[in-house]
């Protein structure tokens, strides 16, 4: 939780690349496996299925990827989500017409990310500490608006529309859509200066600080674009279950980062890619779906959420540990033999 | 996350003797911040007692501290674990897990004395805090990411050893039932638990050198490494006692609510952090009492009791109470500055 980097060191997540290599080859694994053994699992409709569940948690992990890897963390994300969800419901019932309500609800969603920002970068606040009390802040606010209603009344052609699949696939148009912006993230990421200076503010605050890098800056539009994208999130959950409820969403936070961290992207900052992101969101979500439609029930997924949580981080770091003690025992052995 | 430490934490740890003048002055500052919160904590109760004098009554005063009972026990834990600079998020799920085992206990042995149920939950906490401290100490992984894996581990065991079922408090003997609502002296038997946790903590932290070195080891871990503190052993010690007090905390549950199935303590793990930070523990490690934290933990406690007295909507509770984070944690960053203004001053003037 804290950047030790001196007497712990990151090395971690083992070398860049081969762990997106491993998590994309364990999930080719899952989807096999899971055609042979699952039945149903093959089937193009349970994929339509899947990337609906999946599209709310591999929006947010967009801009958390970016977070983290500037060493920072958003665990307000699904509170946001909640709220603008709430936020939604509520214009919807004072009679505002959607058109209105979307973009004002994107708005919204911002403005809660440049809170964020505004204590982290502005004021040099700890993240996690800022962004648990903006997780109760936001959620309770979404009570405030909406209190323990529900609305659901929204017109059936936008909410049949949110989970429309492109014509002749069973592929959801959202799909797409988050595939699009995947792209850009990953464009800004790995091929623009900006994603080259995310990563040198994870590794190296100070330096990047030198380096001319407007640290704080970067940092507070990150939690703005955050906000932005957990609220348009929030607007996609409201119309795909046709419910704006104040409680909407609770818990993901926790789901979002497990699912980036999978994807090798470190706690520390510095380190990760976006296509390793993508496939542990995915190898997550896969895995759940896959289980769920084998008949295990609900809770061992949870155990394995978290045992994926905990094998992605500590097996490179044991693995690397094996290595060193074998390539020290080695070196004091060498001279031995050579005398 | 960040990398620039509030400069009031270093001054927590065991001091060169040139800065000793300046770290009284933090401890000044840090006991302030602490009266604070008693202020803040009286203020309300004052408030809320004006608006309604029925607030403070027999009964409701007994709610009071069961409420904040278990959040106090779960919050010293947790205290204990940010001071070195780590995290512990899964103490909901290692409460739930021992809340069950406890009324699986007694449906199995309905005679069992309840030391055995206490004994019981505090050892599969310890067991749990085991686990976790493993992990972080030796298999040198982030306490953040190791902790939310088991948050869902635990969780998840709970739920599959619960497989739907439900314990009421039928199921659970007389005597503990009795135990969750006994008064001695007017105080619920149960406060006495956290208050005895407390303070035990509290003198640990205070007097003994391995609690002063677990606020060194949050200050500059790397430098407590060098000056030979056992870094890996004291983590895994603070990881494993806030596990035992988390699975205390769990039988504390089980006596105080009866009914119990696998979703007890859901989501607890962020009001106890909470608790801690309004306490005035830092969240990056070294500074920070245990009773700053149960101070937060009965705060937060009591304005959910106070908000429908007060005829606020308690819908906004919870908003509320992320307000409070935040300002506790600008106003730490204030008192952090002001000490490092007056360590530079009295630099500049020799002293």
């Amino acid at each position: 939780m804290a950047p030790d980097k001196t007497g712990r060191p990151a090395r971690s997540l083992a070398k860049l690349g081969t762990w997106d290599v491993l998590v994309i080859v364990v999930l080719v694994g899952v989807i096999v496996a899971s055609s042979v053994l699952v039945e149903g699992f093959a089937s193009p409709r349970f994929w339509g299925f899947l990337l609906l569940d999946v599209t709310p948690i591999a929006l947010i992990a967009l801009p958390m990827t970016l977070v983290v890897i500037t060493g920072e963390i958003d665990l307000s994300v699904a509170s946001t989500l909640g709220l603008a969800s709430a936020v939604m419901g509520q214009l919807w019932f004072l009679g505002l017409p959607l058109p209105v309500i979307l973009p004002l609800v994107v708005l919204l969603g911002a403005l809660l990310g440049a809170v964020n920002g505004l204590f982290v970068a502005g004021f040099g606040l700890p993240s996690l500490a800022v962004t648990i009390g903006t997780l109760a802040l936001y959620r309770g606010l979404a009570y405030v608006v909406l209190g323990d209603r529900a609305i659901a009344d929204f017109p059936f052609s936008w909410t049949a529309n949110s989970i429309e699949a492109l014509p002749g696939t069973t592929v959801p148009w959202v799909a797409l859509v988050v595939a699009a912006l995947a792209v850009v993230f990953g464009v800004v990421l790995h091929a623009t200066p900006i994603g080259r200076s995310l990563y040198a503010m994870g590794n190296n605050t100070q330096a990047a600080t030198f380096a001319g890098i407007s640290v704080n800056r970067t940092k507070f539009w990150l939690y703005v674009l955050t906000g932005a994208i957990a609220a348009l999130a929030g607007i996609f959950w409201t119309l795909r279950y046709a419910s704006a409820r104040a409680d909407n969403g609770s818990g993901l936070e926790l789901s979002v980062v497990a699912a980036v961290l999978l994807g090798g992207v470190s706690i520390f900052g510095g380190r990760g890619t976006l296509v390793g992101v993508l496939a542990g969101v995915l190898l997550l979500m896969t895995l759940r779906n896959a289980l769920q439609l084998a008949d295990v029930p609900a809770d061992t997924l949870t155990v394995v959420t978290g045992a994926l949580l905990i094998i992605s981080v500590v097996g490179p770091n044991v693995a690397q540990m094996l290595r060193d003690r074998l390539r020290r025992r080695r070196a004091t052995a060498q001279p031995v033999a050579g005398a | 996350m960040t990398t620039t430490a509030p400069a009031g934490q270093t001054a927590s740890a065991p001091p060169p003797a040139t800065t000793r003048a300046g770290v009284r002055a933090a401890h000044r500052l840090f006991a302030v911040r602490e009266l604070g919160i008693a202020l803040a904590l009286l203020l309300l109760i004052a408030v809320t007692t004006a608006v309604n004098p029925r607030f403070l009554s027999g009964q409701s005063r007994k709610d009071l501290m069961l409420g904040a009972t278990i959040l106090v026990v779960l919050a010293v834990g947790q205290a204990i674990v940010i001071i070195t600079r780590n995290v512990d998020l899964s103490v909901g799920s290692v409460l739930g897990l021992s809340a069950f085992a406890t009324g699986k206990l007694f449906l199995a042995m309905p005679d069992a004395p309840i030391v055995l149920a206490v004994l019981a939950g505090i050892g599969l906490g310890t067991l749990c805090g085991i686990v976790n401290g493993a992990l972080i100490a030796v298999a040198r992984v982030p306490a953040l990411v190791v902790t939310l894996g088991t948050l869902y581990m635990f969780r998840g065991l709970d739920y599959s050893w619960a497989a739907g079922q439900q314990i009421n408090a039928a199921d659970l003997p007389s005597g503990f039932k009795a135990m969750g609502t006994a008064t001695v002296l007017g105080v619920p038997v149960l406060a006495l638990f956290a208050i005895v946790v407390l303070l035990v903590a509290g003198y640990y932290l205070r007097s003994y050198r391995s609690g002063r070195e677990l606020y060194a080891i949050g200050s500059d871990p790397a430098a407590a490494r060098l000056s030979g503190i056992p870094v890996g052993r004291r983590v895994f010690g603070a990881l494993v006692v806030s596990g035992a007090l988390a699975g205390l905390a769990g039988v504390l549950y089980a006596a105080r609510f009866g009914t119990l199935d696998a979703s007890a303590g859901s989501g607890m793990e962020l009001n106890v952090v909470a608790a801690a930070v309004v306490g005035g523990v830092a969240i990056f490690g070294g500074s920070g009492s245990v009773y700053g934290a149960a101070l937060g933990a009965l705060l937060l406690s009591t304005i959910g009791s106070a908000l429908p007295v007060l005829r606020i909507d308690p819908f906004w509770q919870q908003a509320v109470v992320g307000a409070l984070i935040l300002t506790a944690i600008g106003l730490d960053r204030v008192l952090a500055a002001r000490v490092a203004h007056r360590l530079r001053g009295r630099k500049a003037r020799g002293a």
